[in-house]
């Protein structure tokens, strides 16, 4: 059931126009669907669109019409509260309806504030709670290693979210087990919910932080496609280690007026903002 | 009755704090990045030298506030509940409560209350978690005054102290003279026929069904019991005798919570039959607070349902 896709056959100017088309695409829909719910996490959705589009548009293996195919790739949103950019992910790759998505938040809806596995397909694990992503990647990660398959893990983790010791735990458990189908990718924006995070608890310097506890660290520009694409794969390559992306970025990327506020970590936006978003992005209206 | 809804028993910690500040020289206040949340960043701004944000660290959040403790201070800790009680679960437990310590637990979002951030976020099983450290008393606060008020009395008592806050806007039920004493339940209505036991948001639900009762001449009495460790055993003993009916009615799992504490105590001291009213051994889920309120079987009208079927 190996999936081959058009994108393995075009160009690099092509490829970067595809999946802008479809990062763009998600971004309106994070809107659309926070603004809808009138709660929910536009930041950290936004400045993971990008990142989470070269994934599941590109890197990926995966096939949207048999969720649970034993051959698949991982994917881990240890930032749960950045649901609406996996969910908005998982829709155009075709894994639901997208009119499904406008039910965000909802009482009985599939579309919980933060991933839930028991409810929608697609998620391989629930989150919300930060911290613990890293480590169920390990688990994932050693699983494919003991059965034998081919499957890389990937998770992604926020620079807040690294404040918490379980992901340093796990950064020594996966570097010990010599994880080398594991990728980590940290989204640095250099906010949390209480200012930046550099304020907060500084975090840095990240790279050699994680080159001590034996990883291969990558940095790239978190919201240049085609980079970002080429050093997952590059990422891919690597053995006897499991790699860190350390993806810069920018929060509430792509509307101008969220962009590096920490006012949008969790803050829903009101009719009014919401045109002016989707202007912004392309599109006048709903549509 | 008026039941307006002006204020949160989170609101209550965040005033209660400035207070603190200014009248006791040693209080130091932590929080782990949601302090806009928990209100604590106006104490951060007034006295900044007391205030440490330990980012997104619940664990040693705990371990910090307990060797703050150890040397003198008294540490007030903000977080979410679910996070506060489940993540730092063990620093709590081995350090904060075995040794006895000045740490008091003020997480906010406690409850289904939290509303759309969904199953993850609410915290339905903290008060079992909590009530079972030896040295930890249990408070569960029903408004904004109650809830300033115990934050404030937390400061005095010996050893650490659980307040369970809330995030969204409730009734006032108590005036502003309200005093706080632990261990001390309190009648807000007198009624023979039933007697309902609630905390925090299920407070004003109780009084409500016992108000629509009432029409139907049943006499529900209504008590706050406040802490649930300790448990004012004597109010709720000659509350059972009188009436022979006990409903207890909380915002959390009805294992290990209110409902288990009053059993326990009746099934030694006085068999009664018990009712409990909370979420049956459900995770939360996404949905309004009110919806959800509903969903869960935890609105007036259901007490109201649950009595008339026992009677
Ligand atoms: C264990 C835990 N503590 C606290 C929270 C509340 N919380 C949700 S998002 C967030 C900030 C996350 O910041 P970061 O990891 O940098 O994410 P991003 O900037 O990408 O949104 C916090 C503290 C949580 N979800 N889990
Ligand atoms: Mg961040």
């Amino acid at each position: 059931m190996e999936i081959i896709s058009e994108e393995e056959k075009m160009s690099p100017a092509e490829l970067r126009d595809f999946l802008a088309e479809k990062a763009l695409l998600i971004r309106r829909d994070i809107i659309k669907m926070i603004t809808v719910a009138g709660s929910g996490h536009p930041g950290g959705s936004l400045s993971a669109a990008d990142i989470i589009t070269a994934l599941y548009f590109k890197v990926l293996r995966h096939n949207p019409q048999a969720p649970k195919w034993p051959l698949r790739d991982r994917f881990v949103l240890s930032k749960g509260h950045a649901a609406p950019v996996l969910y908005a992910a998982l829709a155009e790759a075709g894994y639901f309806e997208r009119r499904e998505l406008w039910s965000l938040r909802s009482l009985g809806s599939r579309f919980q504030g933060h991933p839930d596995m028991l409810k929608l397909p697609g998620i391989e694990i629930s989150t919300g709670s930060l911290g613990q992503g890293l480590a169920i990647a390990n688990g994932m990660a050693l699983a494919a290693k003991i059965d034998n398959l081919d499957s890389t893990v990937y998770t992604l983790i926020g620079d807040g979210e690294s404040q918490e010791g379980e992901i340093w735990e796990a950064a020594l458990f996966a570097a010990h087990h010599r994880l080398d189908n594991l990728v980590a990718i940290t989204d640095f924006n250099n906010l949390q919910i209480d200012g930046r995070v550099s304020d907060i608890k500084n975090v840095c310097p990240i790279d050699s932080k994680w080159s001590a506890f034996g990883w291969h660290v990558i940095c790239v520009d978190g919201h240049n496609l085609l980079d970002i694409v080429s050093a997952l794969e590059s990422a891919r390559a690597v053995s006897g280690k499991p790699v860190m992306l350390e993806a810069t970025t920018i929060k509430g990327k792509g509307v101008s007026f969220m962009e590096d506020m920490v006012g949008w970590h969790g803050k829903a936006p009101t009719k009014e903002e919401m045109k002016s978003a989707l202007k912004e992005l392309g599109v006048d209206e709903w549509e | 009755m008026i039941w307006d809804c002006d204020k949160a028993t989170r609101n209550g910690y965040r005033d209660a704090l400035l207070e603190l500040g200014r009248e006791q020289g040693n209080v130091v206040v932590l929080d782990c990045d949601l302090s806009k949340s928990t209100g604590s960043h106006l104490f951060g701004q007034e006295y900044p030298g007391r205030f440490f944000n330990c980012g997104i660290a619940e664990q040693s959040m705990m371990g910090t506030a307990a060797g703050l403790a150890a040397s003198g201070k008294v540490c007030y800790t903000g977080s979410f509940a679910v996070f506060a009680t489940g993540r730092a679960y063990e620093q709590i437990r081995n350090t904060i409560a075995y040794c006895n310590l000045n740490v008091n637990i003020c997480p906010t979002h406690a409850g289904i209350t939290v509303g759309p951030d969904g199953g993850s976020h609410q915290s339905i099983a903290d008060i079992s978690l909590m009530r079972a450290l030896p040295n930890m008393k249990v408070v569960v606060p029903a408004d904004y005054i109650e809830a300033k008020a115990a934050v404030k009395a937390a400061y005095s008592i010996d050893g650490p102290v659980y307040i369970r806050l809330g995030r969204p806007l409730v009734p006032k039920i108590y005036s502003e003279d309200y005093e706080f004493q632990l261990g001390k339940a309190r009648i807000l209505r007198e009624g023979g026929d039933v007697v309902i036991i609630a905390v925090g948001v299920m407070v004003a639900e109780a009084l409500k069904a016992a108000e629509i009762l009432a029409r139907d001449s049943i006499n529900a009495q209504v008590i706050n019991p406040i802490t649930i460790k300790p448990l004012d055993d004597e109010v709720i003993l000659v509350a059972a005798a009188k009436t022979g009916l006990v409903i207890t009615a909380e915002e959390h799992s009805i294992i290990g919570g209110l409902g288990s504490a009053v059993s326990e105590l009746l099934s030694e001291r006085l068999p009664t039959k018990v009712v409990r009213i909370g979420v049956r051994d459900k995770f939360g889920t996404s949905g309004s607070p009110a919806e959800l309120m509903k969903y869960y079987g935890l609105t007036a009208a259901d007490i109201v349902m649950k009595i008339k079927d026992l009677l």
